[in-house]
This record gives C-alpha cells, sequence and structure tokens, in this order.
C-alpha cells in the first residue's frame, strides 16, 4: 500500500512540475490583468492577420495530407508492389527530422541560391518568405500523422468487404466511397486531428522560411515569439493563451475521437 | 507500351489492379519526394559543394562537436528520464485509481498539442529566474515536450497485459519487485524501448521550445539545431547545412535502429 502511495506522489510530482503547474501559472499571468486586455491583445490588427495566416495554412495543408495519407496507407497495407517497404521507410522521417532542418531545406531547393531559385525567379513564383513556403513546411512536418493512425486500422479490417463489394459489382471508386472510407473514418479524422494540432503549433521550420513580415507572413507562433522578444511579455502570453486553448480544444478532440475510435 | 502488350493475356481483374497499384504507388512516392526527399537532398548537396573536407570542419568545428556532443548527452539523459518515469507515469494511469485520473490522462498529450514555442514561455514564466540560459533549462524543455512518448507507447500494452501471470507469481512467492522485474518488464521493454526512441529523435531535433530558453551560450547551452539555425541567420549557409546533414544522418540511424527493434519483437506493431 505504501508503494502505492508513493508511485503515486512521484507520477503527480513529476507531471505537477513539468506540465500543470507551467501552464497554469501562463494561463494565470495572462488573465491577470483582466479579459479586456487579452482581447485587446489578440484581437490587434498584426494578430487577426496572423490568425487567419495560420488557418489558411493549416486548411491547405491537412487535407493534402490526409488525401495523400489515406492513398499511401492503402499502398502500404493493400499493394503489393516492390519497393513499398523502401517508401514505408522513408515515410516517418519528417518525425525524426529536426525543424530547422526542414526550413533550411526549403530555403535550399526553393530559395534564392536554391536549385530552383533561378526558375522560380524569372516566373516571378516567390515560394521562399511567402505563403506557400509556409504550406510546404507544414505540410513537410504534418506528413506521416494521417498515414501512421490509418495503416493500423487497415491491417485491423482486412479487404473482405471490398472484395464482396467488388464482386456484387461495384466499382474500385465506390467501394473506397462506401466500404473503405467508413470503416477507417476514426482513424483518419484522429490522424487529422494530430495534423491540425501539429500544423497550428509548427515552430522552427516555419519561422526560417517565412522571413516573419508583420501582417503578411507572420503565424500566431511566430507572432509569440516576436513579442516576447520584444519584451511585449503580456501580449506574447496573450497570444500563447489563445493557441493553449486551441491545444486543449484539440486534446478534447483527440479524446472523443480516440473513444469512437476504440469503441469500434 | 510492352507492358500493355504482355497484359492483354492476363486475367481483367489482375491488370486493373496491378495498375492502379502503381499508379497509387507512384503518386505516394512522387508525394514524399517532393515534399520530404527533394528538400533534403538540397541540403546534403550544398553542405559538401566545397568538397568533403569543408564539410567536415563545419559540422565538426569545435563550437560544432561540443553543441553535438551537448546534444547528445541531454538527449540521452532525458531518454533515460522519459523511460523510467514515463513508464511509472503510464503504470499509475493504468493500474491506480483516485479522483481526477481521467482528466489527467488527457492532459498527459497537452505537450503534442500545444505549440513549443508556447511551451518554452511557459517554462521560462516559472522557472525562468531560477534557471534560464544553464543546462537545467534545455533539460527541461526536452522533459516537456518529449513527456507522451513512453506514457502513450507503454500505456496500451499495460492495459492489455494480463494479471493472471502476476497472480500465479505472487502465489508462488516471488515479491513484487522481482514480479516486476522478471514477469512486468520483460513484457513492456519492447514499448518502452520504442517511447524512448521517438523521445530521443524528438530531442535530438528539438528546436523551438530551447530557443528562448536556453540562451544559447556556445560551449555551454548551445544545442545543435539551435547552432544550425543561428548560423543561418548570420550567413553562413554552407555551414548551417552541414550541421543539419549530420542531424539528418542522425534521424535516419534512430529510425532504422527503430525498424529493426520492430523487426526483432514483432508483436508491438500488431501485424
Amino acid at each position: 500500500m505504501a508503494g502505492r502511495w508513493t508511485l503515486r506522489a512521484v507520477v503527480l510530482v513529476y507531471l505537477g512540475a513539468i506540465l500543470l503547474i507551467p501552464v497554469g501559472l501562463v494561463m494565470y499571468k495572462t488573465f491577470e490583468p483582466g479579459i479586456g486586455a487579452v482581447w485587446d491583445a489578440v484581437t490587434t490588427p498584426a494578430a487577426i492577420h496572423a490568425f487567419w495566416l495560420t488557418v489558411t495554412v493549416t486548411a491547405i495543408a491537412v487535407p493534402l495530407n490526409a488525401a495523400f495519407g489515406v492513398l499511401t496507407a492503402l499502398v502500404l497495407v493493400r499493394g503489393k508492389i516492390r519497393g513499398r517497404r523502401v517508401l514505408e521507410a522513408f515515410i516517418d522521417l519528417p518525425f525524426a527530422v529536426s525543424p530547422v532542418v526542414v526550413g533550411l531545406a526549403l530555403v535550399l531547393l526553393y530559395g534564392r541560391t536554391g536549385w530552383l531559385g533561378d526558375e522560380l525567379a524569372s516566373t516571378g513564383i516567390k515560394i521562399i518568405f511567402s505563403t506557400p513556403g509556409i504550406v510546404l513546411a507544414t505540410i513537410f512536418v504534418t506528413l506521416p500523422f494521417v498515414v501512421r493512425e490509418v495503416v493500423p486500422v487497415l491491417r485491423e479490417v482486412g479487404n473482405d468487404q471490398e472484395q464482396a463489394a467488388s464482386t456484387l459489382g461495384a466499382s474500385g471508386w465506390q467501394a473506397f466511397w462506401r466500404i473503405t472510407v467508413p470503416s477507417i473514418r476514426w482513424g483518419l479524422a484522429y490522424g487529422v486531428v494530430l495534423s491540425t494540432a501539429r500544423a497550428i503549433g509548427e515552430f522552427g521550420a516555419v519561422s526560417i522560411v517565412s522571413g516573419k513580415i508583420s501582417g503578411e507572413t507572420e503565424t500566431l507562433t511566430l507572432l509569440v515569439e516576436k513579442r516576447y522578444t520584444n519584451f511585449d511579455l503580456a501580449g506574447a502570453y496573450a497570444a500563447s493563451a489563445l493557441l493553449a486553448v486551441i491545444a486543449l480544444a484539440t486534446l478534447l478532440a483527440m479524446t472523443l475521437v480516440h473513444r469512437r475510435k476504440d469503441a469500434e | 507500351m510492352t507492358t500493355a502488350q504482355v497484359s492483354v493475356d492476363r486475367p481483367r481483374r489482375r491488370i486493373r489492379s496491378g495498375g492502379a497499384d502503381a499508379l497509387k504507388f507512384g503518386i505516394s512516392t512522387l508525394w514524399l519526394s517532393v515534399i520530404v526527399l527533394l528538400p533534403l537532398a538540397a541540403v546534403v548537396s550544398r553542405s559538401f559543394e566545397d568538397g568533403f573536407a569543408a564539410f567536415w570542419s563545419s559540422a565538426f568545428s569545435p563550437q560544432g562537436t561540443a553543441a553535438l556532443v551537448f546534444t547528445l548527452w541531454m538527449s540521452l539523459l532525458v531518454t533515460a528520464i522519459n523511460g523510467v518515469l514515463g513508464t511509472l507515469t503510464a503504470w499509475v494511469l493504468v493500474r491506480d485509481q483516485f479522483r481526477g485520473k481521467q482528466v489527467l490522462n488527457v492532459l498527459i498529450d497537452l505537450p503534442f498539442a500545444l505549440p513549443t514555442i508556447v511551451a518554452g514561455i511557459t517554462l521560462l514564466a516559472l522557472y525562468g529566474n531560477a534557471i534560464a540560459y544553464t543546462k537545467w533549462a534545455v533539460l527541461l524543455a526536452l522533459m516537456f515536450v518529449t513527456l507522451p512518448f513512453c506514457v502513450r507507447s507503454v500505456q496500451p500494452v499495460l492495459i492489455e497485459l494480463d494479471k493472471e501471470m502476476e497472480e500465479a507469481a505472487a502465489s508462488l512467492g516471488a515479491s513484487p519487485l522481482v514480479t516486476f522485474r522478471r514477469i512486468i518488464l520483460p513484457n513492456l521493454l519492447p514499448s518502452i524501448v520504442s517511447g524512448c526512441a521517438l523521445a530521443f529523435a524528438r530531442a535530438v531535433g528539438e528546436f523551438g521550445s530551447i530557443v528562448l530558453i536556453s540562451g544559447n551560450i556556445p560551449f555551454d547551452t548551445q544545442v545543435s539545431s539551435v547552432f544550425a539555425f543561428k548560423q543561418l541567420e548570420s550567413d553562413n549557409v554552407r555551414g548551417a547545412a552541414a550541421v543539419s546533414v549530420v542531424l539528418l544522418v542522425m534521424a535516419l540511424v534512430i529510425l532504422f535502429a527503430m525498424r529493426f527493434v520492430e523487426r526483432w519483437n514483432p508483436g508491438t506493431r500488431g501485424e
């Protein structure tokens, strides 16, 4: 019995010191000057622009990765093609690569002195220090989430139902929408929630490719950093609190989706 | 052209699914290549543009080596802490019962959902006066961002773990410690290892939570990712690329080590 209490105490102190007290304190410090001040700090023109840029980038990156993630999962689980082992080995790479490396990689490919720099300059397309660069960085870092969540579900459900559908005359496309998608929906939903959280929160890769132009290429996380380094602590905490609220909403969605996923 | 002619003789269904398979594989591979592999190839190419000697002296300059060694030690330390405390946390969340456990269980994932820059500011707000710009700050930031990995990897295995074995061991006179060491730990080990590997990979590359809190003091609190970032900021692109290549190689080594461990113990993948 004493052992159980010790274990519980150790874990609670650990989680408290690392997680709960710091997050609680920032929330407290944020709202100490009153909700009005917080509201003002997150509704400045720069903050509103940063919010919408973050939303836009997420709205482009996440659906693309969802579509390609499902396709890749189908290839990895159902495909019999040679080379899918190699694909599988590299699909997790974005999880292990440092965000700094991601940002630098995009600069060296699409930047002024990059591989495609001259071609892009002559056609007038701007990727680095512009929204497309931020989108590409976000797609890079969130690429494996949907694949990782859908692959085990596909393995579990097997393809008997799809074969039955195709025996009954369904086209591949019909079988996909009526059989495959419904059976993987909660795994897919979980992957989408995780991708969304990461897309909203990405900092390192985005900070390198964005150029941090206020009111133009500044996302919410970049706004937090800028305010902090400019000693606008209250402003930084307010923007952090906004991101923390989004994070908590994500957690809630994760819990609900996870429960549905486990129930099936 | 040749494939089309050859496939005429085959049953129809196989042609269709074979072609669709190849198309899907092609699209997936192209997507991965354009988004991930091509940019990374650009980094490798830039790091070697002045030859191998130049790459080596940039990647392993005294300052770069110090940053790399510090990064590795911190990552190992934080991985060890995660392995022990993460497993304990998973244990308490699965086997213990107390009020608020469900809320705690949900909050474990908070470091995954909270942006890293916010994590850095959060830790600065609480511990800033005491530890900002010290090695402790880096350790604390890494502990925060890697917290869920081991817990979430061990927890499902622990839920599935059959209690009968433990009861049998106990009824045969094994002490709780012996039961843990001989029965529980061997069952959990693969999931602890894979959780730790993920935590290690994350720690080696971590940037957002560290950049503000570490102070980036060379030969002291400078980690490799922040070192690469600062080199890029001071327009030493090739130097940044060289450090990035070292980080990239480490990421690949960790990934392939993980695959090896998974194959060595197929139970962890549910295949």
